[in-house]
């Protein structure tokens, strides 16, 4: 079969621009490589998504947008896209489990939480290298951890892990918190957090489960030896587009080029959400990147 | 097969003694990631008629977390004859999982 409107990816993004191109009558399926909801899915509360006076979690925000979109009769197929033939009339991907034809395609692959790049981090993980406070948070009540990072996340994480640890370093590259002032306000009382600026993680330590971490500082290069049983990593995130950048214009991030409209430069094929190139990563950002996509997604077949 | 609740009463039996493999899946009802791979290994549940499907709720079960080192979760567990086979940490494809039960 060949679908007017592939999807790639199961993220907020992804169900909006299957929402709005099944309510427009278009067949469409959606490809995702793991499970529904994306970065999303791991956030434990969502604070700032229109219409959930309670905040609400993330993967009961992604369930509740699979099914808003299934009841315009989407289909979905776990599969992981691994390259694409994008230039044609009728666009191929190719997955794990077979290729897939549409008239349009929506990449809406989202990003990744970015690794520290530390030899043996991957390890280590699960073995005090973590990604996700929330789940892991709990595993080391009592202790010393460190959470490396300085943004909304690195910050959320810090908070959350005062409550449950002994003592937390928040290893910033800068001098400042990146992070909104109502968490860096909220940080700054804490008493079992110590900040350590300009510096970054430089090296793990520990055989077997981490045992403490290198940290150097960036303007006098003077190293410090943290002794501590987790470290939260909070860095940022990477785009994925790999299985796309071959074909598409991206900037020196990797996010793909696109403008508002979510238009590439090749026809019929949108980028939108977390993986354009954008000013405001955010669910409530992803989900009208969708609804554009799915909008000149229609415009483009019915120009045909 | 259907999916075992392990608690530190039927370990031993349910995943220790069991003739079959089993895959086990550390996770907590707070945990998102956990949420993500609890379908995948439903489903693998349902498929694989010669894997003994296994939850540990580390929020009730934390003595069977620490016997397995659980820092991190969702984690899973291959256990062959009782002897831990394989482990991975995080949401993970099915045809990964499939791998480790291999």
């Amino acid at each position: 079969m060949i679908y007017d409107m592939l999807v790639v990816g199961g993220g907020p993004c992804g169900y909006a621009a299957a929402l709005y191109g099944g309510r427009a009558g278009l067949s469409v399926l959606l490809l995702e490589k793991l499970s529904p909801g994306g970065q999303m899915a791991t956030t434990d509360m969502i604070d700032n998504y229109p219409g959930f006076p309670e905040g609400i979690n993330g993967f009961d925000l992604a369930m509740l947008m699979k099914q808003s979109a299934e009841r315009f009769g989407l289909r979905t197929e776990t599969a992981d896209v691994t390259g694409a033939e994008l230039e044609g009339d009728i666009k191929v991907l190719r997955t794990d489990g077979g290729k897939y034809e549409g008239r349009t395609v929506v990449i809406a692959t989202g990003a990744s939480p970015k690794e520290l790049g530390l030899e043996r981090e991957r390890e280590l993980r699960g073995r005090g290298m973590s990604y996700c406070a929330t789940c892991d948070g709990m595993f080391y009540r009592g202790k010393t951890v460190a959470v490396a990072g300085g943004g909304d996340t690195a910050a959320a994480d810090a908070l959350y892990l005062s409550r449950i640890c002994e003592k937390i370093y928040l290893v910033h590259r800068r001098d400042s918190l990146r992070a909104a002032k109502t968490y860096a306000d909220k940080l700054a009382a804490c008493k079992n957090v110590e900040f350590v600026w300009n510096s970054g993680v430089t090296a793990l330590r520990g055989e077997g489960k981490l045992e403490g971490v290198e940290v150097t500082d960036k303007n006098s290069g003077e190293k410090r030896e943290l002794a501590v049983d987790g470290l939260f990593v909070a860095v940022g995130s990477r785009p994925n587009s790999e299985s796309f950048g071959g074909a598409l214009k991206t900037d020196e991030r990797g996010y793909i080029c696109a403008d508002e409209t979510t238009r590439t430069e090749l026809p019929g094929v949108f980028a939108a959400g977390d993986v354009r190139t954008k000013a405001l990563r955010q669910v409530v950002t992803a989900v009208a990147d969708g609804a554009v996509a799915a909008h000149f997604a229609e415009e483009y077949l019915s120009m045909k | 097969m259907a999916i075992k609740e392990l608690t530190a009463e039927n370990f031993e039996q349910e995943a220790l003694q069991a003739k079959e493999t089993v895959l086990i899946d550390f996770w907590a009802s707070w945990c998102g990631p956990c949420r993500m791979l609890s379908p995948i290994v439903d489903e693998i549940a349902e498929e694989k008629t010669d894997v003994k499907v296994c939850k540990v709720n580390v929020d009730d079960q934390p003595e069977l977390a620490a016997r397995y080192g659980v820092m991190s979760i969702p984690m899973l567990v291959v256990l062959k004859n009782g002897e831990q086979v394989a482990s991975s940490v995080g949401v993970q494809p099915k045809k990964a999982i499939l791998d480790m039960l291999a």
